[in-house]
């Protein structure tokens, strides 16, 4: 665990992309099996199943400590990261010169046995370890313990490194890396072996992601060279058909074919050595919208009355494999066409709708402000905007700037108040970053709307953070209270009636886009102003294409 | 924290009138007409140190020691100050006052004030390490103890600063040895010369290169007789810059002034450092923990060296510093000032 130790802190004190890919490629190299495969589990986000709460570990800390529980508590709030302040707060170790255990016997012989712990047990040896570990070793062992590492390398910065350190192709790496796999000796060797060309069955693809479209349409060339389709706004997901077994993937690689049963049984139709991309959406005659779909997230099982409730399917817009061949590397427009052939030829072309394969259907457009017009209606439509594919560019790994590109709608955007604010974690741990806005109802009372963490500069975060600590009001636990007097331009994304939140509303991925130092607070939106940007129905965007 | 009423009763000076109280201009003691560290102008002005927090412009006259007058007068230029040496007493009214060093940097001081035999201490801001430029932290005993909380958390704890120039020593071998500029920011005043001082083993003849901001301040100290290894102001003459180390303050990071170095490693020197997420967030290849403020350890100890049955906090965690106390027998309460200890010098 010491060299794991050393990549984490050589890994943490660079921001250089190169040298983590280094730093960790030569940890690879250096690497049992066992300590290889668990360093790929940690650095590539995944953690442990937990082991010990986050409350638990509290207590524990605290008891460990000589301070009073609330001084403790406020260390965690300054710190914003309980493997650090654990690391911080107690006494500096004395080293007792015995070995320490490897990566992998750590996680298997000290970490995993907590499992099977009650709760006493599970303090002795969690404070024992604390105090035989030095700062860096104990920050360590308890951010292994509590979840994943983030430490600033992404599956792609791990899979070069391993590409890096056993001279393979990137590819073979980031496809051995995807879907389901045991940090196992057996798994690091099989990662880390030569290429021979084979595929696992359930194995999906690297999805490849589009990039927001940052330029105008025009200079993108001909509008014959693209092929435009609806932004969906649902789940991205692969669909696997392989040797008569069905395997429904995330974007997150995880399998989730068991929550959309569904998905699986129109899936039983596909022929073997199939892979599908596409987009999960609620549908019943259409389209539901995303609130609808979010009740089918976070449920392992799907009960019937849920499922006759929100039915799900996958809107296919891409094909990947075809009679077990990748077919990544053809053109755009060919894998369409391909898709679209799959599609006749399963249900005879009569009803797309009715068929295992439901397509994306694509917009017939001629020129640019024509399919500007189109991306003006994405809104009522109940989609986030338009795709745009150029018809030669292949199926890439991640996200490669230039094949797609995604065209958003315009978010809304109101003014709303500045009423609460929160120190932030980890990054922004020590700032008040987290911020809680508010618009007046029709009384003139204030009523939180959003909450937002992101949009401000460094230097506004800065100077925002010194006014909320100089007009602090009140104090609760890790918030404060602050005047209404700083307006905020809020954009979002959509937006929905909720019984869960004061105001009635909820808005989807609310951000700030500017301080409204011109703005005083009885210039902002109200509640009535917010709730009229509630659409009333949602028409349904595949008819609507289908007809244009 | 009402900013009016702010010291109570206990604590009170023979005449019944706490012997200092917080107005809107700052710490003011009523019996002898003076404030300490006032952010408005006022007749008197006790300065403790030249930081922009607790030196401002605008006072008709100013009491400072005298190691640190240099500093203030390049600070605020054309001001009226008056040197006094540390211990030495002053009388304003019926009231003494001395000030002692405080370990923050050069000419930093406590301020002592007594009045019919009762004595307050304000720390201003002060740290128990040790530092070459500047006079160490000298133990006041007082009954009422005003003391800064910059970093008043027990996860503040700073690393033996040797450690530290090792590692930016290492740091900068590293850069050096890939031909890229080691660039560590530190504020001006201050930090950059007790880095300076401390790094002088690792440098084996070889000049540091610093920022005007700091140079300027590197003159005023060597004036006041601070032995400094030798420096260059960037920008003089022809130079590579490739394996140098360079000396500048947070504010010169993502200007223009930096295009000079090409590809450079960036640093910060800060007790603000410790904490993983303020190394992140502020985009810095690397953060050396160095702190010109008392870590918890150094206010815990001095404020029970002080013997003061009564301490009063000042700025960063002084609710959690006074709940601490408090806890611990000690009559403690916070007072809201508009001093910001060490966060405020990176919007310099």
């Amino acid at each position: 665990m010491r060299r794991f130790s050393e990549l984490y802190q050589a890994l943490d004190a660079t921001t250089s992309t190169n040298a983590k890919v280094a730093a960790m490629a030569d940890f690879f190299r250096g690497a049992p099996p066992a300590d290889g495969a668990w360093a790929v589990h940690f650095l590539a986000g995944r953690r442990l199943k937990r082991l010990v709460g986050g409350a638990r570990l509290r207590r524990m800390l605290v008891e460990a400590s000589d301070y009073p529980e609330w001084l403790v508590l406020a260390c965690y709030a300054e710190v914003g990261d309980l493997a650090e302040t654990v690391s911080l707060l107690l006494e500096p170790a004395g080293a007792d010169g015995a070995a320490l255990p490897t990566l992998g016997e750590l996680v298997e012989q000290v970490l995993l046995p907590l499992a099977d712990c009650d709760e006493a047990e599970q303090g002795r040896r969690v404070v024992d370890w604390w105090r035989r570990l030095d700062r860096r070793e104990r920050f360590l062992f308890t951010k292994l313990l509590t979840g994943a590492l983030r430490v600033g390398v992404s599956q792609l910065l791990v899979a070069r490194a391993l590409a890096a350190a056993f001279d393979l192709p990137r590819s073979v790496i980031q496809q051995r890396l995807m879907g389901d796999w045991q940090p196992s000796p057996a798994f690091f060797e099989a990662l880390t072996r030569p290429d021979d060309g084979s595929v696992e069955i359930s194995r999906p693809y690297p999805f490849f992601l589009a990039s927001p479209l940052d330029r105008p349409t025009g200079s993108l060339g001909a509008p014959g060279q693209w092929l435009a389709e609806w932004k969906w706004d649902g789940i991205r997901a692969q669909l696997v058909r392989r040797r008569g077994q069905t395997f429904l993937w995330s974007r997150g690689e995880e399998l989730i074919t068991p929550r959309f049963p569904e998905v699986e049984a129109l899936a039983e139709r596909l022929p073997d050595g199939t892979v599908i991309d596409g987009e999960l959406v609620g549908w019943r005659d259409g389209v539901l919208p995303f609130a609808a779909l979010q009740r089918r997230l976070g449920r392992k099982r799907v009960g019937p009355k849920l499922l006759a409730e929100v039915p799900v399917r996958l809107l296919a817009y891409d094909c990947l494999e075809i009679g077990g061949r990748d077919i990544r590397g053809s053109a755009q427009a060919v894998r369409r066409a391909t898709l679209e052939d799959l599609a006749r030829r399963l249900d005879g072309g009569t009803d797309a709708a009715g068929g295992p394969l439901t397509l994306s259907p694509l917009i017939d457009f001629t020129d640019w402000d024509a399919l500007a017009a189109e991306r003006a209606r994405a809104r009522e439509l109940g989609v986030e905007g338009l795709m745009l594919k150029r018809g030669d560019a292949a199926y890439e790994a991640g996200r490669r700037r230039g094949g797609w590109w995604k065209w958003k709608v315009d978010p809304y955007a109101i003014d709303a108040v500045l009423i609460y604010a929160q120190a932030g974690h980890g990054r922004r741990a020590s700032l008040f970053t987290d911020y809680t806005f508010a618009v007046p109802d029709e009384h003139g009372e204030l009523k939180p709307i959003a909450k937002a963490y992101s949009g401000l500069t460094d230097a506004e975060i800065r100077e925002l953070d010194r006014w909320i600590r100089r007009h602090t009001l009140e104090r609760f636990g890790p918030v404060r209270s602050v005047p209404a007097q700083q307006v905020f331009e809020i954009a979002f994304e959509g937006i929905a009636e909720s019984s869960r939140h004061k105001s009635g509303l909820s808005l989807r991925f609310p951000r700030i886009v500017r301080w409204r130092r011109d703005a005083d607070a009885a210039s902002v939106d109200t509640l009535a102003d917010v709730r009229r940007l509630l659409t009333a129905g949602r028409p349904d965007p595949v008819a609507a294409a289908e007809d244009s | 924290m009402d900013k009016t009423g702010l010291v109570p009763a206990s604590g009170v000076a023979p005449d019944g009138i706490a012997l200092i109280e917080l107005t809107d201009s700052g710490l003011y003691c009523r019996a002898g007409d003076f404030h300490v560290d006032p952010w408005r102008p006022v007749a008197n002005a006790v300065i403790t140190h030249a930081h922009a927090d607790h030196a401002r412009a605008g006072s008709a006259r100013y009491l400072a020691a005298a190691p640190g007058c240099s500093l203030l007068r390049h600070r605020l230029p054309g001001a009226a100050v008056e040197p006094v040496d540390y211990g030495e007493p002053r009388r304003f009214g019926p009231v003494t006052v001395s000030l002692h060093p405080a370990g923050h940097v050069l000419g930093s001081a406590q301020v002592r004030i007594e009045h019919g035999g009762e004595v307050w201490v304000v720390s201003g801001d002060f740290k128990r390490q040790a530092d070459p430029t500047c006079a160490p932290f000298e133990v006041v005993p007082a009954d009422v103890f005003i003391t800064e909380a910059t970093f008043a958390l027990p996860v503040y704890r700073w690393p033996d600063t040797a450690t530290v120039a090792q590692e930016v020593a290492d740091w900068w071998a590293d850069n050096a040895r890939r031909g890229v500029a080691s660039v560590l920011f530190c504020y001006a005043l201050g930090k950059a010369q007790r880095l300076l001082a401390e790094l002088a083993p690792h440098l084996d003849g070889r000049p540091v290169f610093t920022h005007g901001a700091v140079e300027s301040i590197n003159a005023v100290y060597r004036e006041a007789g601070v032995t400094l290894p030798d420096t260059r102001r960037v920008g003089d003459g022809e130079q590579d810059y490739r394996e140098a180390l360079v000396l500048a303050p947070p504010g010169a990071g993502g200007s223009s002034w930096m295009r000079r170095f090409g590809e450079a490693a960036t640093g910060f020197a800060s007790g603000w450092m410790l904490l993983r997420g303020n190394r992140r967030r502020r985009g810095y290849d690397r953060g050396f923990v160095v702190s010109d403020h008392a870590d918890w350890p150094g206010l815990i100890d001095t404020v029970e060296a002080t013997g003061a049955a009564r301490v009063l906090t000042t700025h960063g965690q002084s609710d959690l510093l006074a709940r601490y106390l408090a806890e611990r027998g000690v009559a403690a309460a916070a007072v809201a000032t508009e001093f910001e200890g060490e966060g405020d010098a990176t919007l310099q």
